[in-house]
């Protein structure tokens, strides 16, 4: 219970397992969301396999390297800022501009600050060649 | 037709560059290589967008897009620049721009179709925004504790629990109730307000020793509100980049609940760092040691091992601390560095300090290489960590933190423990440590104490 919880992949799973046969798929054709759920499910696997070889020492630029990636709403966020629509066209575009603004904080500032991090881990010879300068 | 095939493409693109550049993370040396193959392929994704259909049928709409753009990297710029010591806040600070962005995307797409998604991507968007909101709020309180605009240690109240019940229940019921009444927007935004305060009840009761898990569960949470944004928008690559970052975060906090023997339950309803009124008697008294007696220890020592934690980056400590250990080192000592993976306020957090301070990274060791080494260390040098050395976890099954993982300094030669006062460490447990008769004290400002032992060394 305490993973079902805590793991919303569980939870998403699970309303999707939930929904996907019995409900109508509405707008969403049935082989696109498989698909999507294809895409899910090698992702997840793939991120556990990297992501486990990630040494401990790189944890603080992993978490804001990943945090750069997930910057990545920022297309979504694109869509709906520059998109014309039938009604709300007002709201949905600040609404939009609104998410570019917050996921180009992350993009920019994730990278460059991974970028930063990374720079610092050195080895032995190259932080004694630059101590002798 | 053409168009969309390049978009796809460079969403390809981006989701292969993504996951080559986070296993570029499995090696310092291959590290920055990697990430500017992730920031390559976050690149073409953004280029390829803008040449969306949609964005190219609607011109006026570049504007709104220009001014997101360069409104968001004027404020990201600058908060790439923090000083290091203030990572963990920057972080938990840019989870929260993460996850608002994944919610103002859900809600805008809500506005725009109504009740005309389906039930599927209707389910996608609710979990978006659900997590999406809670993740900002809880991000930002983590971020003012750990600023330290709000005091970090656990604020409790009566029936917390069953407010918290309360309002999580609230929160999925009225989830539910969208679902089945989709043209009932109250519900949904009643979801989404409950789902804010929600995250602030969420890291209110938690004390600022444990922010590492929270951070990564934020970072989670983050992550998969992006992943449900892909399956509303039916984008693979946001799907792909989404559950990286989500599964990144939970494998970390599973391995900060691990370094701390304690449960994700635990850390987040258990509101650690309370006062606590049962505790063992510790006997003995503490030892004070003079500068002029540790310099010569460290000095004629063969190995030395220094052990960082958060008071070192309050104190602003690792270049002395860098200092002092080139100097033993040109002695002809050996020195390492022995990193707990729950040290600091974020994952990996010391190593980032020393490394900034020019230690390379060969001589910083996880707790699992150094701990067999630690009983032939002459000296094992504590400098402002507390719980991650205190042999309670290991000997006495009553402790609160028994069972955690520790770096056992204990056993080596001769420990000098440097500490601000006589005062208890974070989660407010007396450290029997203090006590041993290998543990000399040595009280005062961190910094100071690692620049007058740089001095007195010199003197030896």
């Amino acid at each position: 219970m305490e993973h079902l919880l805590f793991n919303p992949v569980a939870l998403i799973s699970a309303l999707y397992l939930m929904e996907g046969p019995a409900a109508d798929t509405g707008h969403i054709p049935p082989a696109v969301l498989i698909a999507s759920l294809y895409v899910f499910a090698l992702a997840a696997f793939l991120g556990y396999q990297v992501i486990s070889r990630v040494p401990p020492l790189l944890h603080t630029p992993l978490m804001s390297a990943t945090n750069a990636i997930s910057g990545i709403s920022l297309i979504g966020s694109l869509v709906i800022a520059g998109s014309k629509y039938e009604q709300h066209q007002m709201l949905a575009s600040i609404l939009g501009c609104a998410a570019v603004t917050s996921a180009m904080i992350n993009v920019t500032g994730g990278f460059l600050i991974t970028d930063r991090m990374l720079k610092m881990f050195r080895k032995k010879d190259a932080v004694k060649a630059e101590e002798k300068k | 037709m053409n168009a969309q095939y390049f978009l796809e493409a460079t969403y390809l693109i981006a989701s292969c560059l993504f996951v080559m550049g986070l296993k570029g993370l499995s090696h310092p040396d291959t590290a920055r290589r990697g990430m500017i193959m992730a920031a390559a392929g976050m690149a073409a994704a953004v280029f390829g967008t803008l040449f969306h259909p949609q964005l190219m049928a609607h011109p006026q709409g570049y504007l709104y897009i220009a001014i997101g753009l360069i409104i968001g990297s004027s404020i990201g710029i600058p908060m790439a620049m923090v000083p290091m010591t203030a990572m963990p806040q920057r972080t938990a600070l840019s989870h929260a721009f993460g996850a608002l962005a994944a919610s103002m995307v859900g809600i805008a797409e809500y506005v725009i179709h109504g009740n005309g998604l389906g039930p599927v991507k209707m389910g996608a968007l609710g979990l978006e925004v659900m997590l999406g909101s809670l993740t900002v709020t809880g991000s930002l309180i983590a971020a003012a504790k750990l600023q330290e605009v709000m005091r970090g240690t656990p604020i409790m109240f009566k029936g917390q629990q069953i407010v918290n019940l309360g309002l999580f229940i609230a929160m999925v019921g009225s989830f539910i109730v969208w679902l089945i009444n989709p043209a009932q927007a109250i519900f949904f935004y009643t979801m989404a307000g409950c789902a804010f305060i929600f995250g602030v009840l969420l890291v209110i009761p938690i004390g600022a020793a444990d922010m590492p898990v929270v951070m990564s569960l934020l970072n989670s949470y983050a992550g998969l509100s992006s992943a449900a944004t892909g399956f509303v928008l039916g984008n693979n690559v946001l799907i792909i980049a989404g559950t990286l970052d989500g599964f990144s975060g939970f494998i970390l906090s599973i391995l900060m609940c691990r370094a701390m023997n304690r449960s994700i339950t635990n850390v987040l309803f258990g509101g650690f760092g309370a006062p606590v009124t049962a505790e063992a008697a510790v006997s003995g008294s503490m030892r004070e040691v003079g500068l002029d007696d540790v310099a010569v220890q460290l000095a004629y020592a063969n190995q030395v091992v220094f052990v960082p934690g958060y008071g070192m980056a309050t104190a602003q400590a690792q270049h002395a601390c860098r200092e002092l250990g080139n100097l033993l080192e040109e002695r002809g000592v050996s020195v390492k560095y022995a990193i707990h993976p729950v040290a600091g306020r974020m994952p990996g957090h010391m190593n980032v300090l020393l490394a900034e301070a020019n230690v390379p990274y060969s001589s910083l060791y996880e707790m699992e290489q150094i701990n067999p080494e630690l009983p032939s260390t002459d000296v094992a040098v504590v400098i402002g960590a507390n719980d991650v050395v205190n042999p309670d976890a290991r000997d006495n099954p009553k402790s609160l933190i028994a069972g955690m993982p520790i770096i056992e300094v204990d056993r080596a030669k001769s420990v000098v423990v440097l500490k601000r006062g006589k005062g208890k460490g974070f989660s407010g447990l007396e450290n029997p440590l203090f006590f041993k008769s290998v543990t000399g004290m040595l009280y005062g400002d961190a910094k100071a104490s690692l620049n007058n032992l740089v001095q007195a060394v010199q003197k030896v």
